[in-house]
């Protein structure tokens, strides 16, 4: 390692006599003012004064740190967020079919889900389990516990009609709080049964269902099989009266499912929502719009591309605060050490030497408060990360990177002190008397 | 380097110093120093000591004329190359002594070796000597501070030969210290002196300068042998 070297350039002697060549020449041993002489001196200069060296190093450190800090919250946030995703979103899609502004300007589906969709889409790779949904228009009409037509009873708003496939509550994540929720068969026979959501079943007045409570939506009863809960994708379930579709095409007239629920195995979003139209209808697979999950990667993409930017420009700051502070510091060093820097050059160092010895000094403490200030924003970050009970991310490459930024805000501090102190007159210098 | 060569010879330098108003603080000086001579220069302030001894330790460049020190000609040479040179062919010793303070004796004097070029397996034992030679060999870890104004220009004075000089410039190395101390100093001088370095002493003290063989004076520019 030849530091100096690197420092001093060097210039051609063009012109010089012979006998200055070899005394230049001399002068060019080894072991002149080498890398470990530098070292040696720039330690000296900065262990003198501990006490200063901590104020200046702080505002590096608090830089550093804050940078670290802010970027480390932002990866591990980033590990949180797709964790949570993985848990209920990652293995949730939604197809629904394509709509289109026709020219009164109203929303017109172009496509409908067909009736068999379950079944189609099941055979897909990834998917678990699906199950239609459809809105069943009913009007005015009540739904109520009782068929009794009270003009004088204020007037209640009553549960919204549903109809779906037997699979849906698995599809949806849902669970049957008592009695079952209605199969193939209910279906196929259009039995007159229904499943209602919890929030419903309270309204209603219903609590248990093997005594076989009816409903009435008008004046058709239909027996209430269950009650359902938890259908965190769909929480208006909760709030409907739930009934076969089969049913809802015989009673009602049912003219098509509003969308389909896929319940998939993680990590299958993407192929899911490229199988999942061509299943359903192989000649115009653009008619459905596909919502599943985006792959992990492209969603920790997304989150860490908006770092908290605030706190980035905090750190930025925090940096050049201890970017002048190091140059106050260096600059103060310098005025302090006049007699010192005379008596160099006097010695026979060269304007170049005087420069480099600051210019080290400066980034020895801008790479000290780098190592410091990334150190405690790793600790930060990982005390944190342990206090809430997530996985501390942090990306290793960025940390090394945030201590040498220490090191560059050192070196640009360290310019102008440097250069200042390579300008000091040697002569006027030693006899300020300093 | 030729050593039959006198070890500073000035052939009509004038330094001025661009104005306005230009002023010339030196005026065609002629000045031979040969080696062991030991000379001093006196003169008022103002007069250009300062300059006269920027221009001789080689800090500053005459604006006319020739300075060769120890035969070569030092107006050809780059910042780079007069720092070498004058790391290994002058010692200084000031006024102020300029030990730093928070560095033992030995440091001190070993700071010296860093830009002349001393190989350094040889640095440690020359510090040495060079403070046993002015009799502070038993000071070598103290620290600047806690010695005596005489014992620090002894230090000053062993890191000025450390690098084997063959001129010691002393600007007014009695300046701050006794009648008595000072005595021992230029004693100390001349026992170098007597070894074969040339000495040139600036100083304001008649008695310092009246020990010297010769003695210039300095006035308005112009050197006269006294």
């Amino acid at each position: 390692m030849k530091l100096p070297a690197l420092l001093r350039r060097r210039r051609s002697g063009a012109g010089a006599a012979a006998a200055t060549a070899a005394t230049v020449d001399a002068t060019r041993r080894v072991d002149r003012f080498t890398s470990q002489d530098l070292l040696v001196e720039v330690s000296h200069g900065i262990g003198g004064h501990t006490g200063r060296l901590v104020m200046t190093t702080l505002g590096t450190v608090l830089g550093i740190a804050s940078l670290v800090v802010t970027i480390g919250f932002a990866q591990t946030a980033a590990g949180q967020i797709s964790a949570q995703f993985d848990a209920v979103a990652a293995t949730q899609a939604v197809v629904k079919p394509g709509s289109a502004r026709s020219a009164n300007g109203d929303e017109v589906a172009t496509s409908m889900l067909p009736w068999d969709a379950p079944d189609r889409v099941e055979r897909l790779n990834g998917v678990e389990r699906a199950g239609l949904i459809g809105e069943v228009p009913i009007g005015e009409t009540a739904v109520t516990a009782v068929p009794i037509n009270d003009p004088s009873a204020p007037e209640v708003l009553s549960p919204t009609l549903l109809a779906t496939s037997e699979g849906l509550l698995e599809a949806v994540r849902g669970r049957a709080t008592a009695g079952r929720y209605f199969d193939a068969g209910h279906d196929a026979r259009a039995d007159r049964v229904a499943v209602i959501g919890a929030r419903a079943a309270e309204k209603l007045g219903i609590n248990r269902v093997d005594s076989q409570p009816s409903i009435f939506v008008g004046e058709r009863p239909y027996t209430v099989i269950g009650i359902v809960d938890d259908m965190e994708r769909r929480p208006d379930l909760l709030d409907s009266v739930i009934v076969p579709i089969g049913t809802a095409r015989a009673d009602f007239g049912l003219q098509s499912a509003s969308e389909l629920q896929l319940r998939i195995a993680a990590g299958a979003g993407a192929l899911v929502a490229e199988q999942a139209p061509i299943a359903l209808d192989p000649n115009t697979p653009e008619n459905f719009d596909v919502q599943a999950p985006r792959s992990g990667s492209e969603l920790q993409e997304s989150v860490q591309a908006d770092i908290n930017v605030v706190f980035l420009v905090l750190g930025l700051i925090a940096l050049l605060a201890g970017g002048l502070g190091i140059a106050n510091v260096t600059l103060l060093s310098v005025s302090e050490r006049t007699g010192e820097i005379g008596l160099r050059r006097a010695l026979g160092a060269t304007r170049r030497d005087i420069a480099s010895q600051f210019m080290v000094e400066s980034v020895v403490i801008g790479l000290l408060g780098g190592l410091i200030g990334a150190a405690v924003g790793v600790f930060a970050v990982v005390a944190v990360a342990l206090v809430q009970q997530w996985t501390p991310i942090i990306d290793l490459p960025m940390v090394l990177g945030a201590a040498l930024l220490g090191a560059v805000v050192g070196l640009a501090a360290g310019a102008y002190p440097a250069r200042k102190a390579s300008r000091i007159e040697p002569i006027a210098a030693l006899r300020a008397g300093v | 380097m030729n050593s039959a060569a006198p070890v500073v010879e000035l052939v009509d330098v004038t330094r001025s110093f661009p104005g306005p108003p230009e002023v010339r603080a030196l005026k065609s000086v002629n000045l031979t120093i040969r080696r062991g001579d030991y000379l001093s220069i006196v003169g008022p302030s103002g007069s250009g000591k300062s300059t006269l001894l920027n221009v001789l330790g080689l800090l500053d460049r005459p604006t006319v004329g020739e300075y060769r020190l120890g035969g070569v000609l030092t107006g050809a040479l780059d910042e780079a190359q007069r720092a070498g040179l004058r790391a290994r062919t002058i010692g200084f010793v000031f006024q102020a002594f300029h030990l730093l303070p928070r560095r033992t004796v030995l440091d001190n004097v070993l700071l010296a070796t860093l830009y002349s070029g001393v190989p350094r397996h040889e640095r440690m034992p020359r510090a040495k000597a060079a403070l046993e030679r002015v009799g502070l060999g038993h000071r070598m870890q103290f620290m600047p501070t806690t010695l005596s104004g005489g014992e620090r220009q002894r230090v000053a004075v062993a890191r000025a030969v450390m690098a084997s000089p063959q001129l010691i410039l002393a600007d007014e190395p009695t300046g701050n210290l006794d009648q008595r101390t000072s005595g021992e100093v230029m004693d100390l001088f001349e026992e170098l002196n007597a070894d074969g370095l040339s000495l040139v002493v600036i100083t304001h003290d008649e008695k310092v300068a009246g020990r010297a063989d010769r003695s210039i004076r300095i006035a308005d520019g112009r050197v006269s042998e006294l």
